[in-house]
């Protein structure tokens, strides 16, 4: 029972973190109908600049808000110079530009930092907390909380503020949005920044566990595919909770189904994705896309 | 037909000739790498037929590659089976297992399915150590070169490279076949208008699944052929970035174009090559800028900036003999 407890809580952890890069690939996706394939290998280079400012002595939580202000304006000029001249192009354009940014973050990276792992700080103690009879570890509740905070601040400047109600216009109907007065381009740009920010908070609270170096995201981001999928690539809220079942089920199933094990796991992923996109195409909570011909 | 086509026809012959003479001019490392070149353009010319022609978007193109090159290895290793059967064989395993994996794919549109298979490339490395019976688990499978037959007087790496040329001949003269005939306008049909194609009564469905299934073949047999010239197998070489260096070669070559595979296999084999000398990162960051740079500027790629060239300076031609 404990074991199972133990593991359900690491899996909400895990689960948390694919959650909130599953959360920045639907937001992107609900902007400009994009998947962004280097949504990953963004949060990956936002974890190394983190690196080397704490290499350089700044304390924690400078660096990782300053890691935040840099990604946020990373993602910004991403849609700006790459995104922007191919927004109206066809699917296959759009999968092979966010392609060659996925092979260049991820080479620059491993040019700039050498492909060897390095291990990264948590901002959290290492002694595990006991509740009950059951061991927890900091990391992982700190992990889940500090994603249920920013889904929170997500969640309130969408629904409370001016910018992100012209953000939420300007992706449902940008003709209209328009003839408001909404500067529609920013408004996907500035979706593109918020996405690399919340990517950035993902790939530091997971290189602690994960160790961090340039590839480290591939198996991420097919878990977060596979949690983006299954909660709907049309509900933000549903992503999330999508992250945090196939977090809990990666290990239960990990632990618990012997053949499986470990060594299939991305495997375990690539069936999920499949049999979602099979059975419900929409996801859980997904809207039916409805395609005038 | 135009003037100045008549060239054109020329150019298939011509390049088949300079590649019978080749193995004689180079050393056999050169050859070992123009070997490399047949066997990735047959494997592009696979992908370009599904993601050119049929506008189904695959991310996991290693994927097949792996399946036809441990075929091969496996039935060497295990059944002793001689390697000239191993090819066929493997091509025939992809068209069944590519014809399965199109059938979901019908239901996946544009980015889905790009997202399927990219998982796809992700997960293979994984599944190749999972069955280590089989596949040798992380360690891979060593082969030995296939001997060339003796009184030919051929060195092992001229007679490999005279079977993929062998190969890449037959498999480009039934791909240009295929593609030329009706059913390669209903290919192309489906990809520019899966409605109106349907309403013509072309069964989108089949099609695309067959088209999945013939490219797979095409990509099998490449990793077959692979698996014979570097004689070794192993999981860590058919990682994701295999599948995007495919998808780099159909880009930088052109798609929907058949020499466009050729140019694109050059691409892939030799310009990293040369990027290596910089770094060890430089040939990724350079794939990934030409990449997005082709997108921009060039997006029919080197074949189809060929032809756009080609049929520019015959109007000029013309007009100056006009005048």
């Amino acid at each position: 029972m404990e074991i199972f407890v133990q593991q359900v809580v690491s899996g909400l952890a895990t689960g948390g973190i694919y959650g909130s890069v599953a959360l920045a690939l639907v937001m992107i996706y609900q902007a400009t109908d994009v998947v962004n394939f280097a949504q990953g290998e963004m949060a990956m280079f936002s974890t190394y600049l983190a690196w080397s400012m704490l290499n350089a002595g700044v304390p924690y939580w400078a660096a990782f808000f300053a890691t935040l202000a840099v990604a946020f304006v990373g993602g910004l000029a991403i849609e700006r110079v790459v995104i922007r001249p191919v927004e109206n192009a066809p699917v296959l354009t759009i999968v092979i530009v966010c392609i060659g940014l996925l092979v260049i973050l991820n080479s620059v990276a491993g040019w700039l930092y050498s492909y060897i792992q390095k291990p990264f700080p948590s901002p959290f103690p290492a002694k595990p907390f006991k509740i009950g009879d059951i061991f927890f570890g900091a990391h992982d509740l700190g992990a889940l909380g500090v994603t249920l905070l920013v889904l929170v601040v997500l969640y309130v400047f969408f629904r409370y503020t001016t910018l992100g109600l012209a953000m939420r216009a300007a992706a449902q109907n940008p003709v209209s949005s328009r003839l408001c007065g909404i500067r529609v381009g920013w408004m996907l740009a500035l979706g593109w920044g918020f996405a690399a920010l919340v990517g950035a908070v993902a790939g530091m609270m997971i290189a602690p566990i994960v160790f961090l170096d340039p590839n480290m995201m591939s198996g991420i981001l097919i878990y977060a595919f596979a949690s983006a999928t299954l909660g709907g690539f049309t509900s933000p809220g549903g992503a999330v909770l999508g992250g945090l079942i196939v977090g809990v089920t990666e290990n239960l199933v990990g632990t618990y189904v012997r053949f499986i094990g470990t060594e299939l796991k991305l495997t375990v992923a690539l069936a999920m994705i499949l049999i979602v996109l099979l059975v419900r195409p929409s996801g859980l909570f997904g809207r039916v896309a409805v395609h005038r011909v | 037909m135009r003037r100045g086509q008549g060239w054109l026809r020329a150019i298939p012959p011509a390049a088949l000739a300079l590649g019978c003479v080749l193995p004689f001019l180079l050393s056999n490392f050169r050859l070992f790498q123009f070997t490399q070149v047949g066997i990735y353009a047959i494997a592009l010319l696979g992908l370009n037929i599904l993601t050119g022609y049929n506008g189904q978007i695959s991310l996991g193109h290693g994927a097949f590659y792996a399946l036809g090159a441990y075929t091969t290895a496996i039935m060497i290793d295990k059944w002793n089976v001689p390697y000239g059967w191993t090819i066929p064989v493997a091509g025939l395993v992809c068209l069944a297992v590519g014809f399965l994996f199109g059938i979901p794919a019908l239901r996946l549109e544009g980015l889905y399915l790009a997202l399927a298979t990219f998982a796809l490339a992700l997960a293979v490395p994984q599944i190749l150590k999972y069955f280590e019976y089989w596949t040798g688990g992380s360690q891979g499978i060593v082969l030995s070169k296939p001997e060339p037959p003796l009184g030919l007087g051929l060195s092992p790496d001229q007679w490999l490279y005279f079977v993929t040329l062998g190969v890449l001949v037959v498999l480009f003269v039934l791909g240009a076949n295929l593609l030329r005939g009706r059913t390669g306008r209903a290919i192309v049909a489906i990809r520019d208008n899966p409605i109106a194609a349907q309403a013509m009564g072309v069964n989108s469905a089949l099609y695309k699944s067959l088209t999945f299934g013939v490219s797979a073949a095409y990509t099998g047999v490449a990793g077959a052929l692979s698996a014979l010239a570097i004689a070794f197998v192993a999981p860590d070489a058919f990682n994701v970035f295999l599948s995007i260096t495919f998808l780099v070669g159909i880009v930088i070559g052109g798609l929907a174009s058949i020499s466009g595979a050729i140019f694109g296999a050059l691409f892939i084999q030799f310009v990293p090559n040369w990027a290596q000398e910089i770094s060890k990162a430089a040939p990724w960051a350079m794939y990934g800028i030409f990449l997005i740079v082709f997108m921009y500027v060039m997006p029919r790629g080197i074949a189809g900036s060929l032809w756009l060239a080609w049929t520019r300076l015959a109007r000029v031609g013309r007009t100056g003999r006009a005048g």
